[in-house]
């Protein structure tokens, strides 16, 4: 029996932990590469006139997202019009009414499988059902539902964190006081959630916007020369755009399809800067 | 050499500070050759003090406890002792720790060393959710590299100083959550053994036990101390009075008193000890 | 003696709390139910449009054929092998995983036991970024800033299944990093305190204690990526190529499962002509894929939980 070197283990374990700094090194230098890149490529495209032209596959210089952006706020503006009541009513009733039985545990169980579902399967429904079967064509209607039911999920599951990070004082104090379940839980516990729910609501925003193939699949144009009309009006989506683009050569489309990032990330960005802000404000506003 | 307390006279009531109760500890014995020497060591989270300046030295082959009310430091001196408190960030410790005579703060000292010679057993039993072997053989297999032989003679033998190996050793290669409580903590035991360390600090290690196991881990007690130093933190004077050779008394982080065991619970030099002694606090 | 003890216990009972009930809360409760079972009549539908259509698929073509064909020629020679569909799927995702899992972890383990507050301040942000970022952005990445270097340090074809591999790999960093630092930190202090305790280093602790303690916590979040890596479209559809042959040259062109399927759908389909069903062969067989991957998560996850909670 040999005792081991002391300094062979610390050694080994300096090479090692080089070697755990190796995976995020590599995570933070592909998220600044990623930046850079498309950045550097977008430069020359971004003006203000890449939000007002339309997009054509002739000229670069000319090309735009106007009708893809309009396109992209009817489509995710209708999501969260379906999916966040849903979504948020599912919620809170898995969380608060459900109760322990087979019922309660298999939805429970349909919702955290439908998150993992892939985008291009709910595509593929979208395609199926609200297009073929109901016949509502490529529309801003049926982008809108195939989109519900993808987000629908993660507000049924960030509703739930949300409810859950209530603290239990607020509903001992409500029963208590011999409020009824729904009392309790409209003034007292969806309020003290609101910071949560909101975040649910961004989540499900920043998805809808940005996700390409469910759209891709069901039909969304490639260009458009007109502005989206309503929820019955052929549309195009921001990021099926950008992919549109994507396809054209590199040398010249290449910086016209990183300016539509710019634009999207653009868009998230604000988004999330507004989640923010509202829920500093909401979260000030309790004691 | 005696140093004695401030003259009962002098002393008021309990709105006094422990600063003005204790001007010195009370340390009634000299202790030659310490396993452990620790010189005004202070350990401090944060801002907040946990010890301070405790001059203690522990000595070999003999238990030693350490007494006091709860939140009065004794967990934090004994985890300094093998240097546990480093895993804990906002830990300050000064003053010097002696391990069989090197400063065991001292600048090149790697506290990996110092842990296989000085053993912590916890409160709550925490074997590995590995075989009983596995659990043994991990400590044996990270200090020394051995043959598989080797390694059977060592499970075997820690087992046996742990007073486990009757009970698992048709069990070796089941899961070691499996055990009683009491066989966990003897687990534990011989888990820490199997290195052969030179001293065993214990932290309350029956407290989560039956008075059965705890019987037994305490006769387990006068069989190591042979062949080491044994310091325990109880919160159970009787236990002290059962095992201890020597017994420390602690309060508010500051030492009080150190005596032989005996001497300090029948006649003790400082009032905090007695009156700790005779429930009226704590 | 037992009547007193049952009228005692109905006084009990009647002494705790409850919900007061109106007549209202009824309504209350069917309605979030209704909401709630939307998500079941969601999957069934997914099921069912699925079924239905990969069904009629499967009566023009034997379904033995299309699983174990190697040839994919749906439009031209209208044979409808999907091997070379599932082998693309599966190097992709597989060798994204190859890339992810490890780094993921790595940084999982490093946030987890050596990392300083203030790099956590910095590294935790980054990777939250990252996880938000869409696919579309991923993939354009991949266009412009790995296909070249891939092309010009290995002769690969400017489109090909490395650029995939490298950029999903990529995309699953965070996933698998927050996920396995979840598991890590699930395990109990005193495991880790004992292992230090008998003279371990921070990495033998971590290697030989935390890690095979969390074991099915981080096996979960493994099987969670690949699952993402399968399922994954706009990269593969942006870089990968075309190419429906069978071929496991990373270098080459290939393409997966989903990305066959978006692709397809851009151009003309009529509806009942068999390059349609194909489709829906195929989304029916990329939904059974994934979702007996996330069953297997959960199941090995349920295992963890019941460990350490």
């Amino acid at each position: 029996m040999k005792p081991r070197s002391i300094a062979v283990r610390r050694m080994t374990e300096r090479v090692y932990v080089a070697g755990f700094l190796v995976g995020i090194g590599i995570a933070l230098l592909a998220l600044i590469v990623l930046l850079a890149s498309i950045l550097i490529t977008a430069w020359p495209r971004l003006s203000p006139a890449i939000l007002f032209n339309y997009s054509n596959a002739r000229d670069p210089a000319t090309a735009g997202y106007a009708a893809a952006i309009v396109g992209t706020l009817w489509v995710v503006g209708l999501t969260l019009l379906f999916s966040l009541p849903l979504g948020i009513a599912a919620g809170v009733y898995l969380e608060e009414y459900a109760g322990k039985g087979r019922v309660s545990r298999i939805l429970q169980a349909a919702v955290t499988n439908l998150a993992g579902v892939p985008s291009v399967v709910f595509g593929l429904l979208g395609l199926a059902v609200f297009v073929r079967f109901f016949g509502l064509g490529p529309i801003v209607l049926a982008g809108a539902l195939t989109l519900t039911m993808l987000v629908f999920p993660y507000v049924v599951i960030t509703t739930q964190e949300a409810i859950r990070a209530v603290p239990s004082s607020i509903r001992d104090a409500a029963l208590a006081l011999g409020s009824t379940k729904w009392q309790a839980i409209r003034r007292q516990i969806l309020p003290a959630a609101s910071p949560g729910l909101l975040t649910a609501a961004i989540l499900a925003a920043a998805r809808a916007m940005g996700e390409t193939a469910p759209l891709l699949v069901i039909g969304a144009l490639f260009l458009q020369t007109f502005i989206p009309y309503g929820p019955e009006s052929p549309f195009i989506a921001l990021p099926v755009l950008i992919y549109a683009y994507t396809i054209l050569p590199v040398d010249q489309w290449g910086g016209v399809a990183a300016a539509g990032i710019v634009v999207l990330l653009g868009l998230l960005f604000s988004i999330n800067a507004v989640a923010i802000i509202v829920r500093n404000r909401l979260q000030r506003q309790r004691w | 050499m005696r140093l004695l307390v401030k003259e009962r006279k002098e002393r008021e009531t309990a709105s006094e500070t422990v600063e003005d109760l204790v001007v010195r500890p009370s340390v009634a014995v000299e202790v030659e050759y310490p396993a452990i020497e620790s010189r005004d060591l202070s350990v401090a989270y944060g801002r907040k003090p946990a010890i301070r300046e405790i001059s203690l030295r522990i000595p070999r082959n003999q238990t030693t406890a350490i007494i006091g009310p709860s939140g009065c430091g004794k967990s934090t001196y004994l985890r300094a002792i093998n240097r546990m408190n480093d895993t804990i960030p906002t830990a300050r410790t000064t003053g010097q720790l002696f391990v069989d005579g090197e400063d065991v703060y001292g600048p090149d000292v790697d506290p990996v060393l110092l842990r296989r010679k000085v053993g912590l057993i916890f409160q709550k039993p925490n074997p590995f959710p590995k075989t009983v072997y596995k659990n043994i053989a991990f400590g044996v297999n990270i200090h020394f590299r051995t043959t598989p032989e080797e390694m059977d003679t060592i499970v075997e033998s820690a087992l046996r100083q742990a007073n486990l190996w009757d009970e698992v050793k048709d069990r070796l290669q089941e899961s070691a959550l499996g055990l009683s409580g009491g066989q966990q903590q003897r687990l534990c035991i011989a888990r820490a053994l199997a290195i052969q360390p030179e001293a065993l600090l214990m932290d309350e290690p029956c407290s989560a036990l039956d008075p059965v196991a705890t019987a037994r881990i305490e006769d387990l007690m006068f069989e190591l101390k042979k062949e080491m130093a044994i310091v325990i933190v109880t919160h159970n004077m009787q236990q002290a009075a059962r095992v201890a050779d020597y017994t420390a008394f602690m309060y508010l982080g500051r030492l009080v008193e150190f005596n032989r065991t005996r001497e300090l619970f029948e006649r003790p030099q400082a009032d905090l000890t007695e009156n700790y002694i005779t429930g009226r606090f704590g | 003696m037992g009547r007193e003890t049952a009228r005692a216990r109905k006084v009990l009972a009647s002494l705790e709390p409850k919900w007061v009930w109106e007549r209202g809360e009824t309504l209350v409760r069917v309605v979030l139910f209704l909401a709630a079972a939307f998500a079941v009549l969601v999957t069934l539908a997914i099921f069912l449009a699925l079924i239905f259509d990969a069904v009629a698929f499967f009566e023009v073509v034997n379904p033995i054929d299309f699983y174990t064909g190697t040839v994919w020629s749906p439009d031209i020679r209208e044979v409808f092998g999907v091997l070379p569909l599932l082998a693309g799927t599966l190097i992709i995702a597989g060798g994204a995983c190859l890339i992810g899992i490890p780094l993921g972890l790595s940084a999982a383990i490093y946030l987890r036991e050596y990392a300083p507050a203030r790099v956590r301040e910095v590294v935790k942000p980054v990777l939250e970024v990252l996880a938000g970022i869409p696919t579309i952005v991923y993939g354009l990445f991949a266009l412009l800033a790995v296909a070249p270097l891939l092309r010009v340090w290995f002769g690969a074809s400017f489109f090909n299944g490395a650029n995939a591999i490298i950029v999903i790999g990529i995309l699953i960093i965070p996933l698998v990093s927050s996920l396995s630092e979840d598991a890590l930190t699930a395990v109990p202090v005193d495991l880790r305190d004992g292992a230090l305790a008998l003279g371990a280093t921070k990495l033998e602790a971590t290697t030989r204690v935390l890690l095979p303690a969390a074991l099915s916590g981080v096996g979960s979040s493994f099987i969670l990526a690949f699952s993402r890596a399968v399922g994954e479209t706009m990269i593969v559809l942006i870089v990968a190529g075309q190419n429906t042959d069978l071929t496991f040259n990373i270098f080459g062109q290939m393409t997966t499962l989903a990305g066959w399927a978006a692709k397809r759908t851009t151009g003309d389909v009529a509806v009942g002509e068999t390059v349609y069903l194909a489709l829906f062969a195929v989304g029916f067989t990329l939904f059974v894929v994934t979702l007996l991957l996330n069953l297997a998560s959960d199941a090995l996850r349920a295992r963890f939980r019941e460990a350490y909670e």
